[in-house]
């Protein structure tokens, strides 16, 4: 058959070469001067902002993207300051980072989380990001997180609630803004027990996955401790649409809350199909019945419409509060944009701040110092008052806010009410709290 | 030689030559430049580009010779990945054992599903393909979570056994002999070229997988297919069974699928579950069907363009649209970067869906056959050649 | 029994979605042969016309009101519908409660017109290409609807309401001599249930009863004779083409205030939409609008409690489950034709 001049012989050789080639490179790895991954070279320094663009929470990424976008113009001295002129440690100067002009890249994670690591593979790779930010889910925060461990970048993680993201799937190089779902328990279950009273009968609806089951589980502990009773936990698939067949036979399991532990597509169409059943016009055991979605976030308040209206759920932080900082970013922000920041807007501008603090008060943008001068790291100024990051496990700890749907809206932003601030020390808990139990933050790893 | 005649050399050969330069061929643009937002060449992108080749070169095997339209294929690179994960939190970091356990599990699974779903054709087969594998998808989303963790995918953590871990194992290795991160960055002048360890042995892979399925394409087995396809009660009148071939085409192609998931999983060591929606399926249907089916390199180059624009397309803001476009006049400037700006950043999904419109509309069989359109008309018309035809089988109905 | 007759309902209304996007789909698929990807796009452009509607009727202008701010502050800009001050307050206020119903005027010509110009421009070229062209091409157009509806409409969810007479729901528990609040159900599913009804009679009898329904079912059976008698079956079928692409509309604008759309609803709806149609067999309409109902009420029944407590995360899977059985147990699905896509 063979009709070609090349030999056997030939070939053999070639990849003998060949092989040799594939094995060269462990020589060379280590060869490179830099002493952490993508160390800049003078010529600035590049964030990678990794958020959803397409897919469900496209919007919600769309804001985070805003927000990051303000932050570096921020850093690098253009524009009002926001936030910076508020925050309590001053050492960030309006001349960038460490006086590296920054820069960013942006991608899409698609909320997947084999897409999200792709995309913050390319930015680390290719663009030389030194820090990766953004993102609205747990799953994609827990993958990237893991990435950026392996790869001896920061991560900044976002909108992410799951307790495993600082509970045992906890990295070194990850550090948390966000609040989790045992601060969502914490905050809401005295507000509710004031509200509703203390002998509730609940039913929960929850999202089968990760997120869902442990925002679930707090849920539970933090009402039944309050003196509430759990009637059923109904999972619910991911890919529901319709949730119909899981509401209709609430009403008769002699529950009198139902609680909708679902996020994004899922808590819009779970919350509009129980308005639909009526069934917040029925009286259950001689009480009124009610309805609570654990997180809320704007966009997903806007989709449901006026499904939320008397609802109570918790949020990170709102525009709404009226601290300085708060009002300084909400000003900034909604001069460029012309609309108020979502929560999640603000858990990523924020995390860009303190992410750069960090670097100038560390004097490097090694990794394993910034993580350091984050450790522990106390400061006011951004929003919810003074706040941690604590050290054992890089959970933030500040003030959690109790959340109302409006009754009615004067505009289109309008679509939540601050019922209370849950100050810090009432969602604070141990490190080693079973519900965060069994991971290990590990060793800090600069890369290279 | 080799079994291959002078035109199937050729191409291998020119599949080998582009695989083992690709760090240069995907990186034309200088690294400080303008246009540098469009180079390819780094480790991640590049070990993409043949995993996912490998992938629709299997799936090929089945679609383009049989005709049978799997859409859960997806299921296969989901196994595989999981099972090379587990050999990393059981074993070591060492992607051998992952791997060929990887091919060993999809191949199970293929030989179970096939079984099963080979009992129909046309349309039904298509979608008892599909049902197994959202099956697959939903369980190990939820049910299934000890095995497979569920939403944030299946990783390896300290506290796992792994047996026979050594102090210096970290991350995926080859027998301790090149760890798959590690990359050698050439700097020429204003130009890097990455040589990424991971990728080679992927592209390695994928070459030989490529000459695996000329050598199926050329055989008696693979006439046996295609025979199948052309028609199947004649080839049932003639006294043969046409399951048999069928079934082990679907199988080979399954774990072709597999080795793909273990690379994956051994490139970037987690294994999400997405890996097996039925988007992941439809994905490797999209990348055969736009490269072109039933022509040899085809699905890789569709798988190519695919992978490409997911990740350049997608990163690419208003900012950098703004400095490519900074020398325009400025309310031409911002007419054209308002223009563009839909087709990339949140847009990119656009721009495959304009691609995928554009290829069946004009170039009917595939980017390979535009290709080889314009080599023709470059060339006049004369070198219609029997290798040519023998290569381009029409597609699959 | 109450949670049986409660599932059964839900099923009833959850299977009346899935038959009418089956039905529009077999009508393309089953009949014309033609593999339509986009045809959960068509169902999402028909739930945003209930969503541009609204829009629409929602034109405001803006008058400055000095007594109140934004949240920045300035003056507060209060918006006014123009129908609210042609019609009046009370007047222009309940036609814009009634946007949904009526999208259902709006959206018939929008819908026909978008299937017309995807038959006339698009598919007509693509009638003897392989599936697997007509797969690319049809997904491709479907991406381009939605970035098209993402565009303009961004990716959150549009809440789009019913009139406020359909709000709350029916008490059937009384009717059937149970306690009142067992079992109770929302106006506007029944709404949606009955709609379906309607629809899918309407598209039977139309088949059935007249000539053009004759000769179009000739057609399907057999196109060349049909051709050869002199009758121009490519016009029937583009207006075929374009009665599908309005049902699965109507089923998007009725759907609109059960679930609030999203660009990507469509795709949520692709896969099961084909599952339906093949489990109901290739070329069956009865076919199809049996699968739809059958599928619809064993799903419902397997979110009951009693049931996943006995298969955990049997509601996940049980659409494929069911797909799988009836597909090995009868080769062709419920009811399909010999012979139509099977090879």
């Amino acid at each position: 058959m063979s009709k070609s001049n090349f030999t056997r012989r030939g070939l053999l050789k070639t990849s003998a070469i060949a092989g040799a080639g594939v094995a060269m490179p462990t020589i060379f790895t280590a060869s490179s001067a830099a002493a952490y991954t993508n160390e800049p070279t003078g010529s600035g320094v590049t964030l990678g902002f990794n958020v959803p663009q397409t897919g469900p929470y496209a919007e919600e990424g769309m804001d985070e993207l805003r927000a990051q976008e303000l932050a570096v113009q921020h850093l690098n001295g253009e524009g009002d300051g926001g936030m910076m002129n508020t925050f309590s440690s001053k050492a960030l100067k309006g001349n960038g980072i460490l006086g590296n002009k920054v820069k960013f890249v942006t991608g899409d994670t698609q909320t997947k989380s084999d897409a999200a690591r792709a995309s913050a593979k390319s930015m680390i790779e290719k663009d030389g990001a030194i820090m990766i930010n953004g993102g609205s889910s747990s799953g994609v925060a827990v993958a990237v997180q893991g990435l950026c461990q392996e790869a001896g970048v920061i991560f900044m993680a976002g909108l992410t609630h799951s307790n495993d993201t600082t509970g045992k799937d906890k990295k070194a190089n990850g550090f948390r803004h966000f609040f989790n779902a045992y601060m969502s328990g914490a905050a809401l279950a005295p507000v509710l027990a004031n509200a509703y009273g203390k002998d509730r009968r609940a039913y929960h609806l929850t999202a089968d996955y990760t997120w869902g089951w442990t925002q679930q589980a707090s849920m539970q502990a933090a009402t039944e401790a309050m003196g509430w009773e759990t009637v059923n936990n109904v999972l619910t698939p991911l890919a529901s649409t319709d949730f119909s067949s899981y509401i209709a036979p609430v009403l008769n399991s002699g529950a009198d809350v139902l609680v909708l532990n679902h996020y994004g597509g899922n808590m819009v169409n779970s919350l509009t199909n129980a308005v639909q059943f009526g069934l917040q016009d029925k009286m259950v055991n001689g009480k009124q019945f009610e309805i609570v979605v654990p997180l809320y976030s704007e966009l997903m308040a806007a989709g449901a419409g006026e499904n939320v209206q008397g609802v109570i759920g918790s949020m990170n932080w709102n525009w709404q509060l009226q601290d300085e900082g708060t009002k300084a970013f909400v000003k900034s922000f909604g001069e460029k944009y012309g609309r108020p920041p979502s929560n999640s807007a603000h858990t990523c501008y924020v995390q860009t701040l303190l992410y750069a603090d960090a670097c100038e008060r560390a004097g490097t943008f090694n990794p394993c110092g910034v993580a350091e001068a984050l450790e522990g790291f106390e400061f006011d100024g951004l929003g919810n008052g003074p706040t941690l990051y604590r050290a054992d496990d890089h959970q933030c700890f500040k003030d959690v806010l109790v959340m109302k749907g409006k009754e009615n809206p004067t505009n289109q932003y309008d679509t939540l009410e601050i019922v209370e601030v849950t100050p810090r020390a009432q969602v604070e808990y141990a490190p080693d709290h079973p519900m965060f139990a069994g991971g290990e933050l590990g060793k800090c790893n600069p890369g290279a | 030689m080799l079994g291959l005649n002078k035109h199937d050399m050729k191409m291998l050969l020119i599949v080998a030559a582009l695989a083992m330069l690709a760090p240069f061929l995907l990186n034309p643009f200088p690294t400080d430049s303008a246009m540098a937002q469009f180079n390819a060449g780094y480790p991640d992108l590049m070990q993409r580009f043949v995993i996912f080749g490998i992938f629709a070169i299997g799936f090929n095997i089945l679609f383009g010779l049989t005709g049978y339209l799997s859409f859960g294929h997806a299921a296969f690179l989901g196994v595989g990945s999981y099972s090379t994960v587990w050999m990393f939190k059981l074993l070591d970091y060492n992607i051998v054992p992952g791997i060929i356990l990887s091919v060993i599990v999809a191949g199970l699974f293929a030989v179970v599903i096939g079984y099963v779903s080979l009992r129909r054709s046309g349309i039904y087969f298509s979608i008892l393909t599909l049902a197994f594998a959202q099956m697959s998808f939903n369980l190990a989303y939820s049910v299934l979570t000890p095995i497979t963790n569920g939403e944030t995918g299946l990783q390896v953590y300290t506290s796992d056994p792994q047996y026979l871990i050594d102090d210096w194992e970290t991350v995926p290795h080859l027998f301790g002999l090149v760890e798959m991160r590690s990359t050698y960055t050439m700097e020429l002048g204003a130009w890097s070229f990455d040589f990424n360890a991971g990728y080679y042995l992927c592209a390695v892979l994928m070459v030989l997988m490529f000459y695996l399925s000329i050598r199926i394409f050329r055989s008696p087995f693979g006439m046996m297919l295609r025979a199948v396809k052309s028609n199947q009660t004649r080839m049932n009148y003639t006294g043969l069974n046409a399951k048999p071939y069928t079934l082990a085409a679907f199988v080979i192609s399954g774990m072709y699928a597999g080795l793909a998931g273990g690379l994956l999983a051994s490139m970037d060591p987690l294994a999400g579950a997405e890996r097996m929606q039925w988007t992941a399926s439809g994905e490797v249907v999209l990348m055969t069907i736009l490269g072109g089916a039933g022509t040899l390199i085809g699905p890789v180059v569709g798988a190519g363009f695919i992978k490409y624009f997911e990740n350049i397309f997608s990163k690419i803001n208003e900012n950098v649209l703004h400095e490519w476009f900074g020398f325009l006049p400025d309310g031409l400037e911002n007419a054209v970067v308002w223009v563009v700006e839909h087709f990339v950043g949140s847009g990119w999904h656009l721009t495959l869906g304009v691609l995928f419109m554009m290829v069946v509309i004009f170039l009917p069989g595939g980017l390979v056959e535009g290709g080889q359109r314009i080599m023709r008309m470059l060339r006049g018309k004369k070198s219609d050649n029997d290798a040519e035809k023998t290569t381009q089988s029409t597609p699959a109905e | 029994m109450d949670a049986v007759i409660l599932q059964i309902l839900n099923g009833l209304d959850k299977g009346s979605a899935y038959a009418l996007i089956a039905l529009g789909l077999t009508l393309i698929f089953g009949t014309l042969g033609v593999v339509n990807f986009a045809h959960g796009a068509l169902f999402m452009i028909g739930a945003f016309c209930a969503v541009s509607l609204s829009k629409i009727l929602n034109l405001s202008f803006e008058t400055i009101d000095e007594t109140q701010t934004d949240f920045l502050g300035n003056p507060l800009k209060v918006k006014t519908a123009y129908i609210e001050s042609w019609f009046g307050p009370e007047l222009g206020a309940s036609i814009i409660d009634w946007a949904v119903p009526l999208a259902i005027l709006f959206s018939i010509p929008i819908m026909i017109g978008i299937g017309f110009i995807m038959e006339r421009g698009l598919i007509k070229h693509f009638y003897k290409r392989p599936h697997a062209d007509q797969i690319l091409v049809t997904f491709g157009l479907a991406i381009v609807m939605q970035e098209i509806i993402k565009h303009y409409y961004g990716a959150n969810p549009i809440p789009t309401p019913a009139p406020d007479v359909f709000k709350g729901s029916f008490d059937f528990g009384t009717l059937l001599g149970f306690d009142p609040n067992v079992i109770i159900y929302p106006y506007w599913r029944l709404v949606y249930f009955a709609f379906a009804a309607v629809i899918i009679g309407t598209v039977f009898a139309f088949l059935q009863f007249t000539t053009f329904g004759m000769v179009v079912r000739a057609g399907m059976a057999d196109r060349e004779t049909v051709g050869l008698l002199g009758i121009n079956i490519d016009k029937r079928f583009t207006i075929m083409f374009g009665i599908a692409a309005a049902v699965a509309g109507l089923a998007g604008v009725m759907y609109a205030p059960i679930n609030s759309p999203n660009y990507h609803m469509g795709m949520d709806f692709l896969v099961l939409s084909f599952v339906v149609v093949v489990v109901g067999g290739m070329g069956s309409l009865p076919g199809a609008v049996a699968a739809g109902f059958l599928l619809g009420i064993l799903e419902s029944f397997a979110s009951m409690n009693e049931i996943k407590s006995l298969l955990p995360g049997i509601d996940q899977i049980i659409i494929y489950v069911v797909a799988i059985i009836i597909l090995l147990t009868r080769p062709r699905g419920l009811m399909g034709r010999k012979g139509v896509m099977e090879d």
